[in-house]
Parts: structure tokens; C-alpha cells; sequence
């Protein structure tokens, strides 16, 4: 109970602090929007079906570039970590691309899928694929040999049957960590692909700011962190739910 | 009788080692042993002579490098092991990780579920079915592995120092329980233990291992009838003489 009359007195310093800040300098209302325009600014937007929209694409992209990202992730991960002479092969090329952000490939994603939803999916997905081919790849080499070895003794004794057995299921903790990481990541690949033109979110704050319509980038900056809140919440629940489990 | 008495198992010359910074060490060398239907065998020695290793290239884990293993031809030998600690895997509910070795095995799901049901029940555990193994002590897990490997019908029974990690009253609640199982299924079993008095108290004959490589140093037959009483003086005389023969070099 205190804990949370502490939390709602902080929320409330902090919007009071926020409002009344712009009072100290002259003319940096255009600087900086105050709390109480907020709620306007979102009912417009929301009235003439831009918020709704904007949230419609920019959630498709984000779902879908998660959804590639991830399902491509676990199976080179696991792939490389069950296989040796795969990741041994994939060694040098994993070292050359790694250390090469999402954004850097935007030319190569308008070129390749023109100023497409296409292109936004391929930048989220990639920032999201390595993550997660790490955290697979990672999670599968550490399953415990002792383990192995019963589904072994029980009569599993091909790679196939070992990894459905006993190296899936037991890596998947260390999976899901990597992906809840690359739910927040995917979330700034979002904004950044739409700055380039594909409609959505990232592109409405890009076209608001350029009109000084600060409060409306800020309506999206809010938009945007409730619905990161909404869809870690869903997946914490769902992870609960496949990790029963776990003490 | 005639089927009763013949040779499950007839190890014969058994040699394994391992690679070490390019040398090859040797673990078990020329080991002979045979193994008679429905024996129930302990196999004691020293830490690190082999007797893993031995189970585990019978249950096929590990493969020798000379010496033969010659199985009864008529009849295919179902094996399982029981690991010194319990290994169950821990996403599987009890029930669950029982069925492992029957999902191998060409049965419907109703089937799978009446053999685990069986089995746990076999050990006192078909109330914990729905249980994780973290909710269970470590005496229930080991039980649980047990049925585990007794799910599967094995004609063999292997186990690796099963009990060695429990207390005392568990343990020989456990030991009772587990000669009960074998006077009714008349399964074969081989019995790997660091505790004289357990192999003579359990098994038929005890077999000691030594040396190193390790080889069969004794194989004591145990003639005292069962049910046995622990503090029998006979079992304390076999213990004895068990201890010198694991002592001589
Ligand atoms: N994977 C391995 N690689 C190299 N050496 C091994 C390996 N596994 C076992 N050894 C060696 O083989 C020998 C026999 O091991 P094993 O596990 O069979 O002993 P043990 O008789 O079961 O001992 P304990 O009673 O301590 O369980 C040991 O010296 C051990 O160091
Ligand atoms: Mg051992």
C-alpha cells in the first residue's frame, strides 16, 4: 500500500514538475508540450482516424518483423548449436555480420523492397533474428550433457530425437530470454524503419515534428510505450504459462 | 528350469579407454563376467575403477574397444539405468518423465498412461503424477527414476549407486522395496554400489572390481536366504571377507 502511494506521488510530482517547467523559460511552450495538451492532441489524432491507423501499421510491422525474426533466429540457433560443423562453417560470416546494426541496411531494404512495408519488416527482423540466434544458439550449447545422456539411454540416439527431447525443451527458458529483449528492440527498429516513409507510427512523430506539433510526437511517444507495456505483460504471462515448471 | 538358469549377458575380454592429452588410458581391461537370468549382481569398488563406465557401455552409452558382448540370442534384451542422481527432466511432470523410454516404444497414448500410472504406483508414487520434479524430495525423485526404468519392462535392470544420495531410512526403505519388486518380476539386476553392506544384503553375488584398468577382482556368491535380516552375522562374515578381497592388491 505505501509501496504504491510512493509510485502514484512520483507519477505526480513528475507530470506537475513536467507541466509546469515550460513556465520558467518564455516561448518554450513550442519546445516542449505540457501534460494537460496531451489528452486533446490524442482525441484528435484518435478522431480523425490517424492514432488508429498509424497503430494498425505499425503493429503489423512490429508482429510480423518480430515473428520472422524470431522463428529464423531459434532455427539457425539451434541448428548451429546442435550441429558443429554448421557453426563452424558459419563462424566467420556470423563475425562479419553481427556487428552490423539494422538501420545500416535501410539502403539495401529500400532498394531491395522499395519504401514497403516489406522493408520495414526486413530492418525489425533483422535486429530481432540476432538476439535471438544468440540466446538459441547459447541456451542449446549449455543443456546439460547428464540429460542428453538419459534421453540417450532411453533409446533417443539420433540428433533429431535428442534436440525434441531434451535439448528444445530445456533451452527454452534461455530462448524466451532473448526474445522478450528483442520485444523492447524491435519497438526502436519500428520507429526507425517507418522514419524512412513506410506509414505507421515512426513516420506520423517524423511529419508532426517537422510542423512543431510536439504534442502529437509525444501522444506516439506515450502510444508507444503502452502498447510495449501491453505486449511484455501478454508475454510474461504467456512465458509463465510454458514454464510452469520452473520453481 | 533349463531357461531360468541360462546367461543373459556374457561379457567376455571387455576393454575401454579413454583419450587423455593424446595418451590412451585404459579403464577397464580384459573383464570377464557372465551374467545369469533373473541374478541379482552388486558391483563394488574403489571410485573411478569403472563401474560406470561398465554400465554404460552395456546400456550402450559407450563403446568398447575390444571384447565381446554376447547377449541371450533368444531373446532380445530390454535394459534400462538407473543414474546415481535422479535425472529426471525437469519441464516433464512425473507422469511424463516415467512415459520417456515408453515413447520409444510403439504404444497409443492410453497405453503410455496405464504403464506410467503402473509403475509409479509400483514405487508409491501414483499420487504425485501431476507433480514437477522440483516439487519432490530427493528420495520421491529417486523413485520416480526408478519407475522410470522399470516403465519400460526392461529384462535388465541397471542401476548406478541409486540410493547413495539418501539417508539412511530412505535408503533401506528403498532397498526393501526394490527386492520386493525383483522377487515378483524376476527381473535380471546389476547393482552398483560403494556400500558393502548393501551389495550383501541385496544381491545373489557380489562382484569386486580392481586394479587399474579395472578387471574382476572376486565374485562372491551369497547363500543366505531371503528375507534377510540385516544384522545377520552371516551377511556381517560375507562383508568381511568382501572388504579384504576390495583391500589386496
Ligand atoms: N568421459 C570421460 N573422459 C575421460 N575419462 C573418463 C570419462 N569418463 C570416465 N573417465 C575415467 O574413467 C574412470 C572410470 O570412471 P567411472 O565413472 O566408470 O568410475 P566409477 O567406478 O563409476 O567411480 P565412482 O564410484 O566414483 O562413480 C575414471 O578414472 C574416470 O576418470
Ligand atoms: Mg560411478
Amino acid at each position: 500500500m505505501k509501496q504504491r502511494l510512493a509510485a502514484l506521488l512520483g507519477l505526480a510530482l513528475f507530470l506537475g514538475a513536467w507541466e509546469l517547467a515550460p513556465l520558467l523559460t518564455p516561448g518554450a511552450h513550442a519546445l516542449l508540450p505540457v501534460p494537460s495538451q496531451l489528452p486533446g492532441a490524442f482525441w484528435r489524432e484518435f478522431q480523425n482516424g490517424v492514432w488508429l491507423a498509424c497503430v494498425g501499421a505499425s503493429l503489423s510491422h512490429y508482429l510480423i518483423g518480430l515473428g520472422v525474426g524470431v522463428a529464423l533466429g531459434v532455427a539457425a540457433g539451434v541448428a548451429t548449436g546442435v550441429l558443429p560443423p554448421l557453426e563452424w562453417m558459419t563462424a566467420w560470416i556470423t563475425r562479419i555480420l553481427r556487428p552490423i546494426p539494422g538501420l545500416a541496411w535501410i539502403p539495401f531494404a529500400i532498394l531491395w523492397f522499395g519504401v514497403e512495408e516489406k522493408a520495414a519488416v526486413f530492418i525489425i527482423a533483422i535486429g530481432v533474428f540476432w538476439i535471438v540466434y544468440f540466446s538459441a544458439h547459447g541456451a542449446i550449447r549449455n543443456v546439460d550433457r547428464d540429460l542428453i545422456e538419459v534421453a540417450a539411454a532411453f533409446g533417443f540416439r539420433t540428433s533429431w530425437e535428442k534436440l525434441v527431447k531434451v535439448q528444445f525443451p530445456a533451452s527454452l527458458p534461455g530462448i524466451l530470454v532473448g526474445v522478450r529483449t528483442s520485444l523492447g528492440q524491435a519497438w526502436m527498429a519500428v520507429v526507425a524503419a517507418e522514419l524512412f516513409g513506410v506509414a505507421g507510427l515512426g513516420q506520423r512523430m517524423n511529419q508532426a515534428s517537422s510542423l512543431l506539433a510536439t504534442d502529437i510526437v509525444v501522444v506516439y511517444m506515450l502510444t508507444m510505450a503502452a502498447l510495449y507495456g501491453l505486449i511484455d505483460m501478454a508475454f510474461i504471462f504467456a512465458q509463465s504459462r510454458l514454464l510452469t515448471w520452473k520453481a | 528350469m533349463e531357461g531360468v538358469m541360462a546367461p543373459l549377458i556374457e561379457i567376455e575380454g571387455l576393454a575401454l579407454g579413454y583419450e587423455h592429452d593424446g595418451a590412451h588410458v585404459a579403464v577397464l581391461e580384459r573383464l570377464d563376467l557372465t551374467i545369469t537370468r533373473g541374478e541379482f549382481i552388486a558391483i563394488l569398488g574403489a571410485s573411478g575403477v569403472g563401474k560406470s563406465t561398465l554400465l554404460r557401455v552395456l546400456i550402450g552409452l559407450a563403446a568398447p574397444s575390444a571384447g565381446a558382448l554376447r547377449f541371450d540370442a533368444r531373446s532380445d534384451c530390454a535394459m534400462a539405468l538407473v543414474f546415481q542422481d535422479a535425472r529426471l527432466l525437469p519441464w516433464r511432470r512425473v507422469e511424463a518423465n516415467v512415459a520417456l523410454g515408453l515413447e520409444k516404444m510403439k504404444l497409443s497414448k492410453a497405453e503410455r498412461h496405464i504403464r506410467a500410472l503402473d509403475a509409479l504406483r509400483g514405487v508409491g508414487l501414483e499420487n504425485y503424477a501431476e507433480r514437477f520434479p522440483h516439487q519432490l524430495s530427493g528420495g520421491q525423485r529417486q523413485r520416480v527414476a526408478l519407475a522410470r526404468a522399470l516403465a519400460v519392462q526392461p529384462d535388465l535392470l541397471l542401476m548406478d549407486e541409486p540410493f547413495s544420495a539418501l539417508d539412511a531410512p530412505t535408503r533401506q526403505r528403498l532397498q526393501d522395496d526394490l527386492l520386493e519388486l525383483w522377487r515378483e518380476t524376476g527381473k535380471t539386476v546389476l547393482f552398483v554400489t560403494h556400500d558393502i553392506d548393501e551389495a550383501v544384503y541385496l544381491a545373489d553375488r557380489v562382484i569386486a572390481l580392481g586394479g587399474q584398468p579395472g578387471e574382476v577382482r572376486a565374485s562372491i556368491t551369497i547363500d543366505v536366504a531371503r528375507p534377510r535380516r540385516r544384522a545377520d552375522q552371516r551377511l556381517r562374515d560375507i562383508a568381511s571377507l568382501v572388504e579384504t578381497k576390495l583391500r589386496s592388491e
